[in-house]
């Protein structure tokens, strides 16, 4: 049982703040994504909870322990790492025992350990041979092994399928998924990769500039971004936004349309949606089509409106040519608006 | 012609080496080999029949075994703690290197002003009124006391040298080796000695191999600190050629010196060799 509390963590490298008091509790057996930009503090606050960078201040409790005094080996964790840091001086199957050598297993343990997380990962294979002898995927599993083989409470995983390439990362990503569930550890894994994000976490906590915008199902974050942040940076294409004016109580207009919104008291507001949801039709936003892309199962429409950037993912049948003007018009629960002084998202 | 242009880039590297090494080295080698014109193994019978080789040999030998580990030591821990440190890392090179920039003979004298009868370290003595009239220590009843002065000297002198190699080597190890192990549970002397040292191979190879090759050459700090009384390979060389005027003999001498030093380098890439498939 290993539930990660983080209590008002912050960083500071110098004049330089890297993290702006965290809180955050990554429940037993989650698996917890931290998104965000590079720079943004994920991977910093990855290696606090680890233990290979110190808070400024703040805590760090895995289970019943406070263990943000401790070094790494005591917190009960294991890591994998961005360039899989697997020692060029030993076999795979060293590399795999490496900890369970130091926490000083009996051989017969040793042995069963790295066969069963070998079968796991597929290298039973590749026990013999050394790093520099495998290729960048094998290394990525001979790492994960090497980490699951602890049987810790706790895996951290920074950025572990950037270095691989698109079709490796598919593949990986589907068995992580797998091979972790499986193995009922804590999970926190950092990534810049919002589809990977999506695609692996139970929950995501997107950060920006040294701070936790949102942490949520991803589904969740999709649809009812809490900040505008969260909107334009989840989801390919992005969400649109538009300034919204105020009409009267509840009502706001967007693009010459008015549309009904939140009971605001502020003049000017933003309106915001995602490309897929709208259509083309009646009394929608007027947009001047500049660039089509059609997709296969969807045409990409790039348009202006008002002189800003707006994009509408449309059915693949509708005809629209770059310099047409297209109505569109989009679905009123999908809509969400938010505060342009505080960026958070309105009701 | 893109076929000749590799050799042709050789060219002036090969010409330089083969005029101003292969060539004088040949010279030597026949100088070492012959008497007057005629091929004879008598250099080598004079030089190994005369008093002073065995201890010449002996005494170079167990100098560098004494020497070369020490420096190895302290190189590691004086690279470690020059890596280790964020704050002043270059502060500390300099300070650490300050050695290299001394010549081996000046070394010897300044240490030969230590140690002699009206040196610093009689006069310390005095002051403090351990002892009451000066001491020898580099008299020839005191060998072992001038084995260690040379020692001394040489570890002074010569260690920066490994220390800078390691330095270097140390920086091209990702950080992210030592972490892992750190996360894995490896303390920090496991960390060291399974992960460090393993990758630092090259660079003790070569640091080695530097070392031990200048080891088997000393010359000036013996000559300084120890006179006659400490023979080595390479004053009984210096000997032979201008005391003794017999370059026969100086040349034999050059080929064993020679000789040990190869010897030695194929033992250290021997065992310090990282195969293949486990280099980084």
């Amino acid at each position: 049982m290993a539930e990660i509390r983080i209590k008002d963590v912050a960083k500071q490298f110098g004049a330089f703040t890297a993290l702006h008091s965290i809180d955050m509790t990554v429940r037993d057996q989650e698996f917890l994504v931290l998104l965000g930009a590079s720079g943004c503090g994920k991977t910093t606050l990855l290696r606090i909870v680890a233990g290979l960078e110190t808070a400024s201040q703040g805590e760090v409790w895995i289970g019943e322990r406070r263990v943000d005094r401790l070094p790494p080996r005591d917190r009960g964790i294991s890591m994998v790492f961005q360039n899989y840091a697997v020692f060029p001086h030993l076999t795979a199957y060293e590399n795999i025992a490496f900890g369970l050598r130091m926490a000083k297993l009996p051989q017969a343990e040793v042995e069963r350990r790295v066969t069963r997380t070998a079968e796991l990962m597929h290298i039973e294979q590749l026990l013999k041979r050394y790093s520099g002898q495998l290729s960048g995927g094998q290394r990525q599993r001979v790492a994960v092994a090497r980490a699951i083989a602890m049987e810790p409470d706790v895996i951290l995983m920074d950025e572990p399928l950037s270095n691989l390439d698109a079709l490796l990362r598919l593949e990986m990503r589907a068995e992580l998924k797998g091979v972790l569930a499986e193995s009922k550890t804590t999970t926190i894994y950092v990534t810049h990769d919002q589809v990977e994000a999506m695609s692996l976490a139970d929950r995501i906590a997107i950060m920006n500039a040294g701070r936790i915008v949102q942490a949520d199902r991803p589904v969740e974050v999709y649809r009812n971004p809490a900040a505008r942040f969260v909107g334009s940076f989840i989801g390919n294409p992005p969400m649109n936004f538009l300034a919204a004016e105020r009409v009267d109580r509840g009502r706001w207009r967007v693009a010459g349309q008015v549309l009904p919104g939140p009971n605001a008291t502020q003049d000017r507001i933003e309106f915001a949606i995602r490309p897929e949801d709208m259509a083309v039709g009646e009394g929608g936003i007027p947009a001047n089509v500049r660039v089509v892309e059609p997709l296969g199962p969807h045409t990409l429409v790039t348009a202006d409106v008002g002189g800003q950037l707006f994009r509408a993912v449309l059915d693949s049948d509708i005809a629209v040519a770059p310099g047409d003007t297209v109505s569109l018009v989009p679905q009123p629960e999908r809509i969400r608006w938010f505060d342009p002084e505080t960026s958070r998202a309105l009701q | 012609m893109p076929r000749a242009m590799p050799y042709l880039l050789l060219l002036p590297a090969t010409l330089f080496l083969a005029v101003f090494f292969l060539y004088p080295f040949v010279l030597v080698a026949i100088e070492a080999a012959s008497r007057d014109g005629a091929w004879t193994g008598e250099n080598f019978q004079r030089m190994a029949t005369h008093w002073k080789f065995v201890p010449a040999l002996r005494n170079t030998i167990v100098l560098a075994a004494v020497v070369v580990p020490i420096q190895l030591a302290l190189a590691l821990a004086m690279a470690s703690i020059v890596s280790a440190s964020e704050t002043g890392r270059s502060t500390i090179l300099y300070i650490f290197a300050i050695p290299l920039g001394i010549s081996d003979l000046a070394a010897g004298l300044i240490w030969l002003a230590i140690f002699e009868q009206s040196g610093f370290l009689n006069s310390a003595l005095a002051g403090f009124g351990v002892i009451e009239r000066p001491i020898l220590f580099l008299g020839y009843q005191n060998p072992l006391m001038i084995f260690l002065a040379i020692v001394l000297a040489e570890v002074w002198r010569a260690t920066a040298i490994m220390m800078v190699i390691l330095v270097a080597g140390l920086g091209l190890i990702p950080k992210e080796y030592s972490e892992a192990a750190q996360v894995f549970g490896a303390s920090r002397w496991q960390r060291f000695v399974k992960v460090t040292l393993p990758l630092l191979r090259p660079s003790l190879q070569t640091a080695l191999i530097l070392r031990v090759i200048l080891a088997f050459e000393v010359f000036a700090v013996v000559v300084a600190l120890g006179g006659t009384n400490f023979p080595v390979l390479m004053g009984e060389t210096f000997e032979w050629q201008f005391t003794l005027q017999d370059r026969g003999v100086a040349a034999a001498y050059a080929m064993v010196i020679l000789a040990i030093s190869i010897a030695f380098t194929l033992l250290i890439l021997r065992l310090l060799h990282v195969p293949k498939e486990a280099r980084t």
